[in-house]
């Protein structure tokens, strides 16, 4: 709607400079300095030695183990979030409203939270933990299994939430034509339905993925701060500065930030250009 | 395709959506459930009555509700400036708003401590002035209202763009100032919103973790918050306490978005409902 009075504003008269002005102020001081502090402090002693960082033995496993973990996490929760919202959009069943508000949860349980209920589940000294352990032999808690199930638990809403909208305003009349034309549901699904949701899939997943790259709350209690082992990213930059070793908590302060942030302008990209919801 | 016919193959995914979703986020909450209560309802009100445990909620409460504060009204004036107003940079202030979602939180409390830390870059300006940052609330303050920085935003933006302008010019057109302008026709309809924003600010302002524990150092009694209170109590095996803080602290954030999610839909509901008359 551009009317007349829509192009005085581009005029701004001083009390709208002034409100301009202090919220430029705001999202300056509190976001734009820390990140250029950082990305200073990082580069400080050059490219070189940042390079040299991070490819420390201990360092180096912190990121591929936060990369690996994220990456299965992400595609786990790209198939079961793509399950979920088709289930609560196309199905009808007892406790669908139920299942739909559990989905939000993980948004407002603090991750902490989350951590503290993996251990009591899992946890080494708790009954379903030592049956895992010692009937399968395997172990969640201090080890990767407990580091994937928490990013699950975290980032389960983002793929589903992302989905939910595109699909229920998707038009069914291509999928009722198949259908009248004898085509079986799987086909109708792989040749209608999923090219439709792969831009919000494939935005909801990296979100998801951009998300758990520096998860730490849940991460730390569940992983245990073993270096080599269980060490992630986030973790070893605590680590770091509680030992004093600047260097190496500002190096990898920055790849998880570069990491992060590339992938999340990928969402924002992929989301722009093909999944923009009317 | 009849959602009421379900072939053998839907039913299939919605079992197995169903058996996910209980494993993977209603079991772990029944777990934190049954093993606070495991010694008895008496020790997880002693562990919560504890004057270290109520020293550490008083400070976490105290910070989100000043966090929420600030971020209602700097977070509202920032949608509000990122909607109305045009200028250059205006694409990149939008994206420095993400920039918390995408952080971790040890990050963020490590950039703190950079600058407000021994050696801090600010230290020169605020040391004479006898502020203490790191270590101490104000590094708490700060470091929450980074991470908690794009709810209010992010809430708002959307409410701001579909204001109903034709108002405002009538306003303005009848000799309103500014200000009745906002007061009577603008804060109206933003009301639900800031709302729901301010819940979900207080939320993650009560749940944060990483970074206050870097930029905070968890020193009982003095910048312990909830979440490092948690976090002290699994450390050193006292998991009644950790558990009953636990389960304290997850209750009453899911209850207070829950109770922000029902206001919100009953005021869509009314909305519709007011559009449907007007309609008729």
């Amino acid at each position: 709607m551009e009317t007349s009075l829509d192009h005085n504003q581009n005029k701004a008269r001083p009390p709208e400079l002034l409100l301009r002005a202090s919220g430029l102020l705001y999202i300056g001081l509190m976001i734009l300095v820390p990140l250029i502090v950082i990305l200073q402090d990082g580069l400080r002693q050059g490219i070189g030695e940042l390079i040299h960082q991070v490819t420390l033995p201990i360092a180096r496993s912190a990121i591929l183990l936060t990369l690996w973990t994220a990456s299965l996490m992400t595609v786990i929760n790209a198939f079961m979030g793509l399950a979920t919202a088709y289930t609560l959009v196309r199905f009808d069943f007892p406790g669908k409203r139920v299942l739909n508000a559990i989905i939000d949860l993980p948004l407002s349980i603090p991750s902490l939270v989350t951590g503290v209920m993996l251990v009591m589940l899992y946890g080494p000294q708790e009954a379903i933990g030592r049956f895992l352990l010692e009937k399968f032999n395997i172990q969640i808690i201090f080890a990767k299994p407990g580091i994937v199930l928490a990013l699950l638990f975290i980032s389960f809403p983002f793929v589903v939430r992302n989905i939910q909208p595109v699909l229920q305003d998707l038009d069914q009349t291509q999928e009722r034509a198949a259908a009248t034309l004898g085509a079986k549901p799987w086909t109708i699904f792989r040749k209608i339905v999923l090219p439709a949701l792969i831009p919000p899939l494939l935005s909801g997943s990296l979100l998801s993925f951009s998300r758990a790259i520096g998860e730490f709350g849940a991460v730390v209690i569940v992983a245990g701060n073993i270096p080599l082992k269980t060490q992630t990213g986030a973790v070893y930059v605590l680590g770091a500065v509680e030992s004093e070793n600047r260097l190496g908590a500002s190096a990898v302060s920055l790849i998880l930030i570069g990491i992060a942030f590339s992938v999340l302008a990928l969402a924002n990209l992929v989301h722009k250009r093909w999944g923009a919801h009317k | 395709m009849n959602p009421h016919k379900k072939g053998l193959g839907a039913w299939g995914i919605i079992l197995l959506v169903v058996l996910y979703t209980g494993v993977l986020i209603i079991v772990p909450i029944i777990a934190l459930i049954l093993g606070a209560f495991n010694e008895g309802l008496a020790a997880v009100l002693t562990a919560l009555g504890s004057r270290v445990f109520l020293d550490a909620l008083w400070l976490s409460l105290k910070i989100a509700l000043l966090v929420v504060a600030v971020q209602t009204l700097l977070g509202t004036l920032v949608a509000w400036i990122i909607v109305r107003h045009n200028f250059r940079g205006k694409a990149f202030l939008k994206s420095l708003v993400d920039v918390p979602f995408a952080m971790s939180p040890v990050v963020v409390g490590y950039m703190l401590l950079l600058l407000f830390g021994r050696n801090g870059f600010l230290n020169p300006i605020i040391e004479p002035l006898g502020i203490k940052v790191a270590f101490a609330a104000p590094g708490i303050f700060l470091a929450t209202l980074f991470v908690s920085l794009p709810f209010m935003v992010k809430e708002m933006i959307p409410v701001i763009e579909n204001l109903d302008r034709k108002q405002e010019y009538a306003a303005e057109t009848l000799g309103a100032s500014s200000w009745t302008i906002f007061w009577r026709v603008i804060f109206p309809q933003l009301r639900t919103a800031l709302i729901y924003g301010m819940t979900l600010t207080f939320a993650r302002a009560l749940g944060e973790f990483g970074a206050v524990l870097v930029i905070g150092g968890g020193i009982q009694g003095r910048t312990e918050t909830t979440t490092m209170y948690i976090f002290r109590s699994l450390d050193e095996r006292n998991f009644v306490e950790a558990y009953s803080a636990a389960i304290l602290l997850g209750s009453f954030s899911v209850m207070i978005v829950l109770i922000a999610d029902w206001v919100k839909r009953r005021e869509e509901k009314h909305q519709s409902r007011d559009e449907s008359v007007e309609r008729v």
